[in-house]
């Protein structure tokens, strides 16, 4: 598949091309004797060197998702490819050798680490778990990676979390997840939980360190404007499914989903002059238990028809690298593009 | 069955006819004791709010936005806490009441939605009890009464099937949906001012719209004064009347919202400004993050409480503080020795090596920390933007 946003031209065919190959992702939960979806057949790629952005509401599946692909959430069906391994085919020692290749950060910073273990232990245990390196080498890979995301390793690395404020954590869990020299970092609402000045250091630091480590990103997030300023292609989810996803430029100029259009809609913007917006949606998400039927956002969508209740859209390409799931795409492409 | 007579000794006179503005706060101090120190958390805050308008407080997480509202409120811990100057509500000094003539203001008069709508709402109660509460409380009504009121506060506040909901708990709402219920807890009575205390926070974007919608419909609707308090500036852009923004305890700047936006004067609003990631920018636009953190209010800096963090600190900033201060407009305060003009410092203009930014070789830490500090870092490992 082509993709105008992908630049690495440099690596032999597509597969190399390609770090993450996610086909027809489904998880189920049971609630009872009910069985839930929250992640309902998800196809898509994460290329070498990208930051994929996958934005939805709570509740859509997207850390559902992020967790499945670091396998601390086991897939009902499908495959995630990594290098040529399925994720989900691996069991014990393989597939703990394969997390070091994959790390995560979470969204609660402070509860994410451990309030009583000291900072340099705590970014220490990546290496201690696999016995890398003697303890020579790995404090002075404590004192790198410490340094490297803007803690500085002297006065920091005999405290404890509780300490910190919750940027700082955010960084301490970032150095963290580089101990192990990871190729692939998921992201799971990394500055949510953060005020606005203090996400913009960690949404800097993580730009700063993917180039540094040569990292690929999959960033989870809600907001639509933290995932764009990351990303260089965006995934949208809505309930369990990929409703839209394209180059992140791309899709803020050319949103084809209604439900992008929505997301976009409700970003506050620090302007008084904006008009505000009354595209933004109405009502929530609908019960995961009980979906809808034919398109799953049809029951908050302003431009719903019959036929939206009656067939499903599939996810179809309106531009190289653009795809949608609508079967009456909005914005410059939807114009004449019904399927 | 006869009204629950309730005393109600207080008289709210109609003040947005006669006498001036709802609410008025001078010079409030609040600090806390502390093992380590007196942490002065609430430094000298004045503000006014009239009847009908919509006042957004904006700060950083520690600059007293929060502990200002709890003190407006008189909602304080009653130990170790020391607070000073005086709240004038609807006529009342609020700051002069005890506990019980307070509880006859809160939710009557003035009322708080809190940030989290699950530890703030009872999780074994039913919803429409919660809401029934105050009306049963203020306004004696009786059960039956009650009940038909709370649903129709549910459904005012956009909840469907409200003579179902309100015999439903807490956890089985979403978290937008619990907001709401917040907010009919809130609105029940008929408060003259809602301080909204980051009402939003932890809710998706297309749920913060919708609330944000709903609250500023209810506030026309009703002619509420509402107190918005956010670390947000997107979120009070489009929804307040005036913004205060707080730092270290103090208001840094003050002015009617358009004016804030438009002619920006203090150099810490405009750094919160453009923190902010903006849809327009094309991806992997590099923000403009503030450098450092906000400064320990046990001992807070001498000088401008800003400086160390300031791209444009000049000696001056470091020695004395500046005072709350207008130029031309009597509307616009703020607290700055060399205020914005046009976007533009007029510090003079020999750059000035900005704590946060201390150029390092890339890879070390910036402004290395002190012990109360571990980590003044800057927004960047390699101090590349700060150039």
């Amino acid at each position: 598949m082509s993709d105008a946003t992908t630049m690495t031209d440099t690596t032999t065919g597509p597969t190399r091309d390609v770090v993450l190959d996610v086909k027809d992702l489904v998880v189920e939960f049971t609630s009872g004797r009910q069985r839930v979806q929250a992640v309902s057949g998800l196809t898509f790629q994460v290329r070498r060197g990208e930051t994929l952005g996958l934005v939805g509401e709570s509740g859509c599946g997207k850390s559902t998702t992020g967790r499945t692909l670091v396998q601390v959430q086991e897939a009902t069906s499908g495959t995630i490819d990594y290098q040529g391994l399925d994720l989900t085919q691996l069991k014990g020692g393989k597939l703990r050798q394969m997390r070091t290749k994959i790390q995560m950060i979470f969204q609660d910073p402070i509860s994410s680490l451990n309030p009583r273990r000291r900072i340099k232990d705590i970014v220490a245990e990546p290496l201690v778990i696999w016995g890398k390196g003697t303890k020579e080498e790995r404090a002075t890979k404590v004192r790198e990676m410490l340094e490297a995301v803007g803690i500085d390793p002297d006065t920091a690395g005999d405290r404890r979390p509780g300490e910190f404020s919750g940027g700082q954590c955010q960084r301490i869990s970032i150095a963290r997840a580089l101990m192990a020299d990871p190729d692939l970092l998921i992201c799971d609402e990394p500055v949510s939980a953060l005020d606005v000045s203090v996400q913009a250091q960690i949404l800097n630091l993580l730009a700063d360190l993917k180039s540094r480590f040569q990292l690929t990103m999959v960033f989870i997030a809600h907001d639509l404007a933290v995932v764009k300023n990351v990303s260089d292609r965006v995934a949208v989810m809505y309930l369990g499914k990929l409703v839209e996803i394209a180059g992140s430029d791309e899709l803020y100029q050319a949103a084809a989903h209604p439900y992008t259009e929505a997301l976009l809609a409700s970003i506050p913007e620090p302007d008084p002059d904006h008009a505000s917006d009354h595209r933004a949606l109405t009502g929530e998400l609908p019960s995961p238990l009980d979906p809808p039927s034919g398109c799953r956002f049809r029951t908050r969508c302003p431009y719903a028809q019959d036929r939206c209740a009656s067939e499903e859209p599939l996810l179809r390409e309106l531009a190289p690298g653009h795809q949608v799931a609508c079967h009456f795409p909005v914005g410059p492409l939807g114009a004449g593009a019904t399927a | 069955m006869a009204r629950r007579s309730t005393s109600r000794n207080l008289e709210f006179k109609d003040v947005g006819t006669d006498s001036g503005p709802l609410l008025v706060v001078e010079d409030l101090h609040t600090s806390f004791r502390t093992g380590r120190g007196t942490v002065r958390a609430v430094d000298g805050v004045s503000l006014e709010v009239s009847e009908g308008k919509t006042l957004g407080i904006v700060g950083e997480s520690g600059s007293g936005k929060t502990v200002l509202s709890r003190s407006i409120m008189g909602l304080l811990p009653p130990r170790d806490v020391i607070r000073s100057g005086t709240v004038h509500f609807g006529g009342h000094e609020l700051t002069a009441m005890d506990e019980t003539q307070l509880r006859e203001v809160w939710g009557a008069e003035l009322s708080m939605i809190f940030q989290d709508p699950m530890t703030a709402l009872n999780p074994v109660k039913r919803i429409g009890v919660q809401i029934a509460e105050s009306l049963v409380l203020h306004l004696g009504m009786d059960k039956k009464e009650s009940r038909s009121t709370a649903i129709e506060l549910l459904r005012s506040v956009g909840i469907p099937s409200p003579e179902e909901r309100v015999r439903w708990y807490p956890f089985q709402l979403s978290g937008g949906m619990r907001q709401r219920v917040m907010i009919a807890i809130a609105l029940a009575c008929a408060p003259r001012l809602v301080m909204a205390d980051e009402p939003t926070t932890g809710l998706d974007v297309t749920v913060q719209a919708q609330i944000l919608d709903l609250l500023a419909h209810l506030q026309r609707e009703r002619h509420m004064a509402v107190i918005l308090v956010t670390h947000d500036l997107g979120v009070v852009a489009g929804r307040a009347d005036d913004i205060i923004v707080m730092y270290a305890g103090r208001v840094v700047e003050r002015a009617p919202t358009r004016t804030l936006f438009n002619d920006t004067k203090m150099p810490y609003t405009r750094a919160l400004m453009d923190s902010i990631p903006r849809l327009a920018d094309p991806s992997g636009t590099r923000l403009n993050a503030i450098g450092g953190r906000p400064p320990d209010l046990i001992n807070p800096p001498t000088g401008c409480r800003f400086a160390p963090r300031c791209q444009y600190t000049q000696d001056k900033c470091r020695e004395s503080e500046p005072p709350l201060r207008t130029v031309g407009s009597p509307d616009h305060l703020f607290a700055c020795w060399f205020p914005l003009v046009d976007g533009v410092s007029t510090a003079p203009a020999v750059p000035v090596t900005v704590g946060h930014s201390a150029p390092t070789s890339p890879g070390t830490p910036t402004g290395a920390g002190t012990a109360a500090d571990p980590s003044a870092a800057g927004d960047t490992p390699s101090g590349e933007d700060d150039a």
